[in-house]
């Protein structure tokens, strides 16, 4: 593509200032995690000295390792399982034929347009019903049917040809080894999409795991975060944006480790 | 090797209007078996019955004697090749040939001996590493035959395998094909919109329109002597001339333009009882005039140079005619050419029916080829 001089000029300027309206909280979050309390209090944009305080007190204060690993195992299992039970969804959705599969599947959309704020008391009295709470089970079981997820993957498996699955029943592979020798990997591109997306929302989450935690062995660290704030009279600002920054970092990582994966698995699939 | 038998099977979706109709076939042990139709006739319907794809909503199929009606794909003991090849995108040459045999608990000696074999009939050998997405469309398709041929399965279907194909290829292929088919002694059932392919490729040849069997013989007696008006336009390439026509005495006369002399017909034949009559004419019976006394002069609308042959076309009344002549003839459009139009060489059609009354003779064709 080219472009005159003056219009690119333009276009990186706009680029530049939306980017940085974008990023403001952001930065001003990094720049006060390594200020002083002192700087703080007196508004200072850029710290006076650069100091790593904060981040050492983070940790002393409360167990924010033990909050990361809860978080860690609680959206992993809730990845899992949306991957596993989306797919198989997904694969009923499009491989197999039964009555009422579209209508079913129209029904299962529709769930989409209710907001899980709106189940959230149910949701909690079957949790709490089946003795639950304060487990990663309970934290993480009401993730696991997700309409979103089937519904991306169903997207993708219907671009599967229909061939594919007949040349498999002739050559005798039944649905479970068609499922996991042929649509899994064919999908894997999508499958990384759901994973990463349904990784981050869990990691994000603060409502549920609020509501259906009380000690801390099992507490995630969204809420941890919230803890060191209201913990104190004053709220020591430093430290607990320096928490911010440490909670935000895994999903930094996994994005950008994501992203690769996923432009190589788009392009892949686009020189056919 | 299996022998093919169906017995009046039909076919319809949710109750409605059948799509097959009343199918009776029995197919030889080792045969090439074409099934030829427009889209839509239901020749595709019929394989995938074949194969268990589709539910047989009427009749009997049995294959090797054994009635598979309600048998699963895998228990049909059949290989297919599809249109679009159906090859495992994320798998590469060699385990995608060897895909279906997991499945069948070859023994992984047995697997690579018959890999080995498999690719180097077909070619394969250098590509095995390579993922489909980096083969060109012929090496596609070799692929999927070989995954066909690996199967050692004695039936092979194939749905329209070359039609993704550019022209030279396809020709290539379908002798390909035929000599694998001929090599290994397989019942192979093929189906295909081009009649060409089912000309060339066919031992039997099946015409099927509107989900009834409209012909069943050999690809020259087709050719020959049509059963009705769809084979008659359907098969050949130009398509038979075809016009209506009514008996004036000893004159035909086509489409209220053409008059052909009859000769001495006799009245009570079947041909002059016909209430409506339609004739059809070979392109290449349409002769021109040079050593044979000119019948008729025609006025040319379009000529197509071959370079091995030319094709004139002629207005008859409504219709189009097209004339097939060996050589290069150097004519004009809107020139007046005499030509020779042979009585012999007539096939008379009932219009109402569509039922072939009259074949061409063919004595006259013989002593051309003697000659």
């Amino acid at each position: 593509m080219t472009m005159s001089i003056s219009k690119k000029l333009v276009f990186y300027l706009l680029l530049t200032v939306s980017a940085l309206l974008l990023f403001a909280p952001a930065i001003v979050a990094f720049l006060m995690s390594f200020m002083s309390s002192q700087d703080i209090l007196t508004g200072k944009i850029l710290p006076e000295t650069w100091t790593l305080d904060n981040y050492i007190k983070a940790f002393e204060r409360f167990p924010l390792f033990g909050y990361l690993m809860n978080s860690f195992i609680v959206s992993l299992l809730i990845t899992l399982g949306q991957l596993l039970l989306s797919s198989m969804a997904a694969y009923a959705f499009v491989f197999l034929e039964f009555k009422g599969r579209d209508t079913l599947f129209f029904i299962f959309i529709a769930t989409m347009m209710i907001p899980f704020e709106a189940s959230i008391i149910p949701n909690f009295q079957t949790i709490r019903g089946l003795d639950l709470l304060n487990t990663y089970t309970g934290l993480s079981l009401p993730f696991f049917a997700v309409a979103f997820g089937t519904f991306l993957l169903r997207q993708h498996f219907k671009q599967i040809p229909k061939e594919l699955k007949e040349a498999s029943e002739i050559t005798g592979m039944g649905d479970v080894k068609f499922y996991l020798t042929v649509v899994l990997p064919v999908a894997k591109t999508s499958l990384v999409t759901l994973g990463v997306y349904g990784f981050l929302t869990s990691w994000n989450m603060y409502l549920w795991p609020l509501l259906s935690t009380t000690d801390d062995t099992v507490r995630t660290v969204q809420i941890g975060l919230k803890q060191l704030q209201s913990q104190e009279q004053l709220n020591e600002w430093g430290v607990i944006m320096a928490g911010g920054l440490i909670v935000v970092l895994p999903t930094l990582i996994l994005l950008f480790l994501g992203q690769k994966k996923l432009q190589k698995g788009l392009t892949e699939g686009a020189i056919k | 090797m299996s022998k093919v038998e169906l017995w009046d099977i039909s076919k319809s979706y949710d109750k409605q209007a059948n799509v097959l109709n009343g199918i009776n076939l029995s197919l030889e042990a080792g045969e090439f078996f074409v099934l030829v139709g427009p889209s839509g006739s239901g020749k595709s319907t019929l394989l995938r019955m074949i194969a268990g794809l589709e539910e047989i909503t009427g009749g009997t199929l049995k294959i090797a004697d054994r009635i598979v009606n309600h048998l699963r794909p895998k228990d049909r003991n059949l290989s297919m090749v599809f249109q679009n090849y159906a090859l495992y995108p994320h798998l590469n040459v060699e385990q995608n040939i060897l895909f279906g045999l997991h499945a069948k608990k070859v023994s992984k000696q047995e697997q690579q001996d018959r890999l080995k074999k498999t690719t180097e009939m077909m070619g394969l050998s250098e590509l095995l590493k390579r993922k489909p997405r980096e083969l060109s469309g012929g090496q596609r398709q070799r692929v999927a035959l070989a995954r066909s041929v690996v199967s050692e399965a004695p039936l092979c279907l194939m749905d329209e395998p070359l039609s993704n194909l550019d022209a030279k290829l396809r020709a290539h292929m379908r002798i390909e094909v035929r000599r694998l088919q001929k090599k290994l002694g397989l019942t192979m059932i093929y189906v295909t919109h081009d009649q060409v392919e089912a000309m060339t490729m066919g031992d039997r040849i099946m015409v099927l329109n509107d989900g009834e069997i409209q012909q069943v013989g050999e690809p020259i007696a087709l050719y020959n002597e049509p059963a009705n008006l769809f084979v008659a336009s359907f098969i050949g390439s130009p398509k038979m001339n075809l016009g209506k026509a009514v008996f004036n005495q000893q004159m035909l006369k086509v489409e209220d333009f053409l008059e052909i002399d009859m000769g001495s017909i006799q009245p009570a034949t079947k041909i002059v009882q016909a209430k409506n009559l339609t004739i059809g004419i070979r392109a290449e019976h349409i002769l021109p005039a040079v050593d044979l006394e000119a019948t008729h002069h025609l006025d040319v609308i379009n000529v197509e140079q071959l370079g091995n042959e030319t094709l004139a076309t002629f207005e008859i009344g409504p219709e189009l005619w097209t004339a097939k002549w060996l050589g290069q003839w150097s004519i004009k459009v809107g020139e007046k050419v005499p030509v020779h139009i042979s009585r012999d060489k007539l096939c008379f059609f009932d219009t109402d029916s569509g039922l072939l009354l009259k074949a061409a003779s063919s004595t006259k064709e013989k002593e051309v080829a003697v000659v």
